[in-house]
C-alpha cells in the first residue's frame, strides 16, 4: 500500500505496540537546552537512572543566555546558574554540552543541521516547541515537554498517538521581495493557529522544492504556530547536497548508501493524506501579523481585520482584546505604522542566509534614528560565516546592533527585550502578548521586511525599496 | 504520581480563545531549575489586573478552568501544567487543546476535557458546581447534566492508578534493547 513520508518515518521507529497503550517510537535524536531540561535531569537522578544513548544526545546553551561578550560574566545570576546546571548535568550524565564557552554554541536548531546531526530519515525531539524545523531534511521532529525529556533520556523512547498527515501543497513560483518566511505566515493565517492540532504537515510542491535547506527550515520552523507538532520536507538533491561534507554526515560508502536510504522516503505516488490545503506562491505578498497570535497575519498591504464585522461573539472578543493590547485599529493596513526595534534573530530566521538578505539591504543604507535594530546570528558558526562575508561591518555601518548567538528577543529571557508599549519588527515565531518583553507588540515579518521597516522606520513593504 | 479521584468543584471562567504558555507562565520565569513555586506566575501579566478572575475572592480554591478554544498552544513548556496544578486546577475544560498542553497536562495529573460548543456555552451561561468523574468520563453541568467526554484508555488507567508513563517505558527494556540492535545508530554525537 502506498504510504506518506510520515506514515514511513513513523513505521521505522515503532519499537513495539500493545494493544491499549500508545506506540513505543524510538528517537534517533534528542537536543536538549538549559530551560526544559533540569527538572528531567533531576528526575532520572530521583530514580537513580542513567542517560541511555548520550551518543543519540547533545545540548547546547541558547534561550537563557546573554548575547553580549561572553568573556564577562553573566549579570543575571539565576540564569547563570540555570546554564551552570546545563553543564554540571551534562558532565554527570556524559552527554556532549557545546555550552557557553563552546565554539559551536548556537540556537539548538541552527546547531542540530549545521553539524549535520539532523539527518533525513530520522526522529527527532527536543523540549522546544520549535523542533519540527528538523523536518525540512525529511525527519519527523517534534517538540516534547519535560517530563517526556525525562523518559528520553532515561530510555531513548517516547510513547506516542500517531498523528493525522496534512498536505500542504505550494505551487508557483515567489515574486521578489517574498521568502519562505512568508509561505509560512501566509499558512498560519489561512488555517488558524490551531488549524494543524493532531497533524503533521508535509509541504509539497515546485514552490517548496525551489526552496534551499535554510528557507525550507524556515517553513517548518513555524509549523507549530499552525497547531500542528511536526512539519516535514521530503528530502531530494538539495537535502544531499546541503548535508554532505558535514561533520557529523555518514562518509564514504556509508555516504552512499545513506543517499540510497533516503531516496526511499517520499511519500508514495497515490498515497492519501488525511487533510489537505494548497497555497498559490504566485499570488504570495510579504506577509505580516498584527495581533497577538501568528495566525493573526495579512498581506502586508491588506486592511486590518474590522471587529465589527465578525458575527461570533468569542472570535469578535478575541480579535479587539489582540488590538487593543497592540494598539492598533480594524479596517486600517498596518504599512507606515511606527516601529521602536527591529529584531532580526531566531531559530526562524537567523541563518547565513538570512543576515545575507538583510545585510544586502542594508548595505549602503542607515537604518532609522528612531528605530533600535538588533541583528543576532543563529549560531558561532552563522557568526564566523557572517565575519568571513563581511557582513557585521555592512549591520553595524547601518547603524545596527550586531550581537553573540542566541534565542535573545524571540523569547525575551535573557534581558533583550521590548519595553512596555514598543513595537517590533520581528523575524521570529511569536506575537503573543509580552512575548519580547511585558507589554511589547510585536509584528512578525520576513527578514527582507525586517531590514526595509529598519530602513524607514515604519511598517515597510521592502518590493518599495528593491 | 497521586490517583486522579473524582471531584466537584465551581469553575473559573476564561472567555479567551487561543490562551497561549506564554500568557499561562511568561518564559521570564522559565529560569528556574525547579518545579515548585511556579502558581505564584501562574498568568503572572493579567494578574497584574486586581479584577483579573483569578484574583477574585470567590475563585480561591476552584478546581476547574473553563476556557475558549484551543487553550495551551505556544510553547512546550510543562510549566504551564505546573503552575496550574500547584495553583489547585484539576482539570481544564475547552473546545480544544493544543497538543503538547494537553500531553503534558496528563502527565502532571491534571485532566483536559474537551466538551462540544453547545455544552461549553452553556457552561459558561451557568454558575454551581460541575462534577467529574474519570473513570466513567462524565462531567455533570450545575444544571444536572451529565455529558461524556472522550479520554484515551491508557492515559485514563495511568491517571486513575497513579501510574507514571516513565515506569511504563523502562518495563519495555527487551524490547527497546532488541530495536536498538537491529537499528544501528546514524550519529554519534559524543566525538
Amino acid at each position: 500500500m502506498p504510504r506518506t513520508i510520515i506514515e514511513k518515518l513513523w513505521d521505522s521507529h515503532v519499537v513495539h505496540e500493545s494493544p491499549g497503550a500508545p506506540a513505543l517510537l524510538f528517537i534517533d535524536l534528542h537536543l536538549v537546552h538549559e530551560v526544559t531540561s533540569p527538572q528531567a535531569f533531576q528526575g532520572l537522578r530521583d530514580r537513580g537512572l542513567n542517560a541511555r544513548r548520550p551518543d543519540l544526545t547533545i545540548a547546547t546553551a541558547d534561550h537563557s543566555i546573554p548575547t553580549t561578550d561572553r568573556s564577562l560574566s553573566i549579570v543575571d545570576t539565576i540564569a547563570a546558574n540555570q546554564l551552570a546546571q546545563l553543564e554540571t548535568n551534562c558532565k554527570d550524565f556524559g552527554i556532549r554540552c557545546l555550552g557557553v564557552h563552546s565554539n559551536l554554541q548556537g540556537i539548538v536548531h541552527v546547531i542540530g543541521p549545521e553539524l549535520g546531526l539532523t539527518q533525513p530519515g530520522m526522529t527527532v525531539v527536543c523540549g522546544d516547541s520549535h523542533t519540527a524545523t528538523h523536518g525540512a531534511f525529511g525527519a519527523l521532529a517534534f517538540g516534547i515537554g519535560t517530563s517526556e525529556v525525562e523518559q528520553v533520556l532515561a530510555t531513548q523512547c517516547l510513547l506516542q498517538r500517531k498523528s493525522q498527515s496534512f498536505q500542504v501543497n505550494v505551487e508557483g513560483k515567489l515574486k521578489p521581495g517574498v521568502s519562505a518566511k512568508d509561505i509560512i505566515l501566509a499558512l498560519i493565517a489561512k488555517i488558524g493557529i490551531g488549524g494543524g492540532t493532531g497533524c503533521v504537515f508535509e509541504f509539497t510542491g515546485s514552490a517548496i522544492r525551489a526552496l534551499s535547506m535554510e528557507e525550507r527550515m524556515t517553513v517548518c520552523n513555524m509549523a507549530i504556530e499552525g497547531g500542528a507538532r511536526a512539519g516535514l520536507i521530503a528530502p531530494d538533491e538539495t537535502t544531499f547536497e546541503y548535508l554532505k561534507g558535514r561533520p557529523h554526515a555518514p562518509k564514504g560508502a556509508d555516504w552512499d548508501a545513506a543517499v540510497a536510504r533516503w531516496k526511499q522516503l517520499p511519500t508514495d505516488e497515490g498515497a492519501v493524506y488525511d487533510r489537505s490545503v494548497s497555497i498559490d506562491a504566485d499570488a504570495l505578498e510579504p506577509m505580516i501579523t498584527y495581533g497577538t497570535n501568528p495566525g493573526m497575519g495579512v498581506s502586508i498591504n491588506a486592511s486590518l481585520p474590522d471587529p465589527s464585522q465578525i458575527t461570533d461573539a468569542m472570535a469578535r472578543d478575541s480579535i479587539t482584546k489582540a488590538l487593543a493590547y497592540m494598539g492598533l485599529e480594524g479596517g486600517k493596513p498596518l504599512v507606515g505604522h511606527p516601529i521602536d526595534v527591529v529584531f532580526i534573530g531566531s531559530c526562524t530566521n537567523s541563518r547565513i542566509s538570512d543576515l545575507r538578505i538583510a545585510a544586502g539591504l542594508l548595505k549602503g543604507r542607515k537604518v532609522s534614528p528612531k528605530v533600535r535594530v538588533m541583528v543576532v546570528p543563529g549560531s558561532q558558526e552563522v557568526k564566523r560565516q557572517a565575519i568571513a562575508e563581511g557582513l557585521p561591518e555592512i549591520f553595524r555601518a547601518a547603524g545596527c546592533d550586531y550581537r553573540e548567538p542566541g534565542c535573545s528577543m524571540c523569547i525575551a529571557m535573557n534581558g533583550d527585550q521590548l519595553s512596555p508599549g514598543e513595537y517590533s519588527v520581528s523575524t521570529s515565531n511569536r506575537n503573543f502578548e509580552g512575548r519580547q518583553g511585558k507589554g511589547g507588540r510585536t509584528f512578525l515579518a520576513s527578514p527582507l521586511t525586517a531590514a526595509a521597516s529598519a530602513i524607514t522606520g515604519v511598517v515597510t513593504d521592502v518590493r518599495t525599496l528593491l | 504520581m497521586i490517583p486522579f479521584t473524582n471531584f466537584e468543584s465551581r469553575m473559573i471562567k476564561l472567555p479567551i480563545n487561543n490562551v497561549d504558555t506564554d500568557q499561562i507562565i511568561p518564559a521570564r520565569f522559565l529560569k528556574t531549575t525547579s518545579k515548585l513555586g511556579l502558581d505564584k506566575q501562574l498568568f503572572n501579566d493579567w494578574r497584574q489586573d486586581p479584577d483579573f478572575v483569578l484574583n477574585r475572592p470567590e475563585s480561591q480554591g476552584l478546581q476547574i478552568l473553563l476556557a475558549g478554544d484551543n487553550f495551551g498552544c505556544g510553547s512546550s513548556r510543562e510549566h504551564a501544567p505546573w503552575a496550574l496544578t500547584q495553583w489547585g486546577f484539576r482539570a481544564v475544560i475547552s473546545t480544544s487543546f493544543a497538543d503538547i498542553f494537553k500531553q503534558n497536562s496528563l502527565k502532571n495529573s491534571l485532566l483536559p476535557i474537551v466538551v462540544p460548543a453547545d455544552v461549553h456555552a452553556e457552561l459558561f451561561a451557568s454558575d454551581g458546581p460541575v462534577k467529574i468523574d474519570l473513570p466513567n468520563q462524565t462531567l455533570t453541568t450545575p444544571s444536572g447534566r451529565e455529558v461524556h467526554f472522550e479520554v484515551d484508555q491508557f492515559s485514563k488507567h495511568c491517571l486513575v492508578k497513579g501510574v507514571d508513563e516513565l515506569g511504563y517505558i523502562l518495563d519495555q527494556e527487551a524490547n527497546i534493547a532488541a530495536y536498538e540492535a537491529s537499528h544501528p545508530a546514524p550519529i554519534n554525537a559524543l566525538v
